[in-house]
């Protein structure tokens, strides 16, 4: 590895972590819009003057935002996310099982839409403008005009309900075997999935099509390659790093249609969480969650891009 | 210009039609009240209640009806907000530069390295709950891709020498961006109209559907899938409906969108055909 690498990659590092910052200064300040006053917010118009005063007191609201923002960041850096208004619970302590539970939801999701999608963009290169890719397209069309929950109710209608092949509730709990967890997230995960896999399907194609118009592909078909050798040996190697990056962007979004489709099927992860919080307006959980979730979306896509360079030779050479 | 129009968007004009003259005459087309409770809970279809009843018992098809209103209304208006403050601020960041072009840039990507749903969430936490701030969050937050876009595309006209012209010959900023740059951006941005309306109707509809959309008793069809979403797991389809319709709304939207984007790149000489 050459030093000019570490060299980008470490640029893309710290920008990704500058970036961070700055984005939790935009959900601190985005908590603070508020023209009235939070803590009236919160306890509706009928609370008393004695109940704002202590609410103010432990939101803190009598320091400047400026101090208010230090002490929040200081306590993100040391693990301290600080304690739910509605409840009282260590918000830190909540989040920790739910994030272990949507992250699986999401890997068990990715391992399912990455490769199949991959395998279906090829396909659509294979047979371009022949009816699988023309069906392909299609159901690409249909799908992303899909509202998860659309697709979330029907597989719970017909699969669970109607079938009863799997829970229409995805119940987790401590001391489930790995078999009986994968089968309670069957259902969100197939919902995820066909959310994701449309986008990545296209985009994968639109990929490796763009690199089948290069002059060394024409090259290949006219010293008489075979179509599946020209897309093995010279369209894929250059399509890597586009595809990795549709694939980062994808689960990135993944980790953000988790929020609703967690609310479908009633899974106890981040996303379920933030909405109950969101109701109660119950604002250091809201900022907390709204942090976690944006980090894993920029390191995600930080990570396309680390990869997109160190796949791809010329990237790193910037003109 | 109708010898030309290819099925698909015959169907996606007619079906997006029929939808938006419902959401116009709904008081006339809803055989019941909007609020009011005309049987028992969710009643199957019959030809009293041609989609049955819904959780509390009201008229099911009324409530698509009176929802459709809501629901193109809401995201109509967010579009179209996101779309003028986009386009104007995006133009003019394209046509002045300097540190307005940065500032603005550097600002639009910060807002979009947190995903939109999540930064609305964050807001709604300490937003009051009604329609204005609702529309304002929707309209906010999508003009920051409408922003792009006509930056990117004001970008490649501002340099075109009929607008270097109209600068030498002393014309103001607003006669560039009016009069020059907007009638030549205009194709693009009409065929992403479309898509950035379907966005807003998906948009409202999951806000709504996590319950921090439309609040009841009035009606979207994304707070219409939470009110009924209990009966589901007792095999009452009531749920599935109002999703579906906005699913069908989505398509079709799409496939006229789609039509127009291939119309208006084919004018220009076929590029991306």
């Amino acid at each position: 590895m050459s030093s000019p690498v570490l060299k980008l990659v470490a640029q893309r590092l710290s920008l990704g972590i500058l970036l961070l910052f700055a984005v939790s200064i935009l959900i601190f300040v985005g908590t603070q819009i508020l023209p009235g006053d939070v803590a009236q917010a919160i306890l509706g118009q009928s609370a008393t003057e004695q109940a704002l005063a202590n609410l103010r007191r432990d939101l803190g609201l009598n320091d400047p935002a400026y101090v208010r923002y230090l002490n929040w960041l200081g306590g993100v850096l040391t693990g301290d996310l600080g304690t739910s208004l509605a409840n009282g619970t260590d918000i830190a302590e909540a989040i920790g099982r739910r994030l272990f539970n949507t992250l699986f939801l999401a890997a068990v999701a990715a391992i399912v839409a990455v490769p199949l999608s991959i395998l279906l963009g090829l396909l659509a290169v294979r047979y371009r403008n022949r009816w699988p890719d023309k069906m392909i397209s299609a159901v690409t069309l249909a799908s992303i005009s899909l509202p998860e929950f659309f697709i979330g109710y029907l597989l719970i209608f017909f699969v669970a309900v109607q079938l009863g092949w799997f829970p229409s509730v995805a119940t987790v709990f401590d001391g489930m075997s790995f078999g009986q967890r994968l089968s309670a997230v069957a259902l969100p995960a197939a919902t995820l999935t066909l959310v994701v896999l449309a986008h990545m399907m296209r985009m994968t194609r639109a990929a490796i099509l763009n690199v089948m118009q290069s002059a060394y592909i024409e090259t290949a078909e006219l010293k008489g390659v075979s179509a599946f050798d020209i897309i093995r040996k010279h369209a894929f190697p250059n399509a890597i790093a586009p595809i990795v990056n549709v694939v980062m962007l994808n689960l990135a979004y993944l980790v953000v249609g988790v929020v609703v489709v967690e609310v479908i099927f009633v899974y106890p992860g981040m996303g379920q969480y933030l909405v109950d919080h969101v109701a109660k307006r119950d604002v250091p959980v809201v900022q907390a969650c709204g942090l976690i979730f944006a980090a894993i979306f920029i390191g995600l896509n930080m990570l396309a891009d680390i990869i997109a360079i160190l796949t791809n030779p010329r990237l790193r050479h910037p003109k | 210009m109708f010898d030309r129009i290819p099925i698909s968007a015959w169907i996606g004009i007619v079906s997006t039609s029929l939808f938006l003259l419902a959401a116009l005459l709904a008081p006339l087309l809803a055989p019941y009240p909007l609020t009011e409770i005309v049987g028992g809970v969710w009643e199957p279809m019959s030809a009293k209640h041609w989609l049955g009843t819904d959780n509390l018992g009201r008229d099911l098809l009324s409530r698509m009806i009176y929802g459709a209103r809501t629901t193109i209304f809401i995201a109509a208006v967010a579009t179209i907000l996101s779309f003028s403050l986009g386009s104007i601020l995006g133009f003019s960041a394209a046509v002045i530069g300097g540190w307005l072009d940065q500032a603005l840039s550097r600002f639009v990507d910060l807002i979009m390295s947190i995903p939109t749903l999540i930064f609305a969430l964050v807001v709604l936490s300490v937003l009051p709950a009604n329609l204005l701030t609702l529309i304002l969050v929707m309209g906010l937050l999508d003009s920051t891709r409408v922003y792009r876009l006509s930056r990117a595309v004001a970008v490649d006209i501002n340099v075109m020498d009929y607008v270097e012209a109209a600068k030498l010959r002393g014309e103001g900023r607003g006669w560039i961006i009016f009069r020059e740059i907007l009638p030549n951006a205009l194709s693009p941005l009409v065929a992403e109209l479309g898509l950035r309306f379907i966005f807003q109707v998906l948009f409202l509809s999951t806000l709504s559907f996590l319950g921090l959309g439309i609040q009841p008793p009035e009606a979207d069809w994304g707070g219409m899938v939470k009110e009924n979403k209990d009966g589901i797991v007792f095999g009452i389809p009531a749920a599935l409906i109002p999703a579906a319709a906005i699913a069908l709304l989505a398509i079709s939207v799409n496939l006229v969108a789609d039509w127009i984007l291939n119309r208006t790149t084919s004018l220009k000489g076929g590029r991306g055909g």
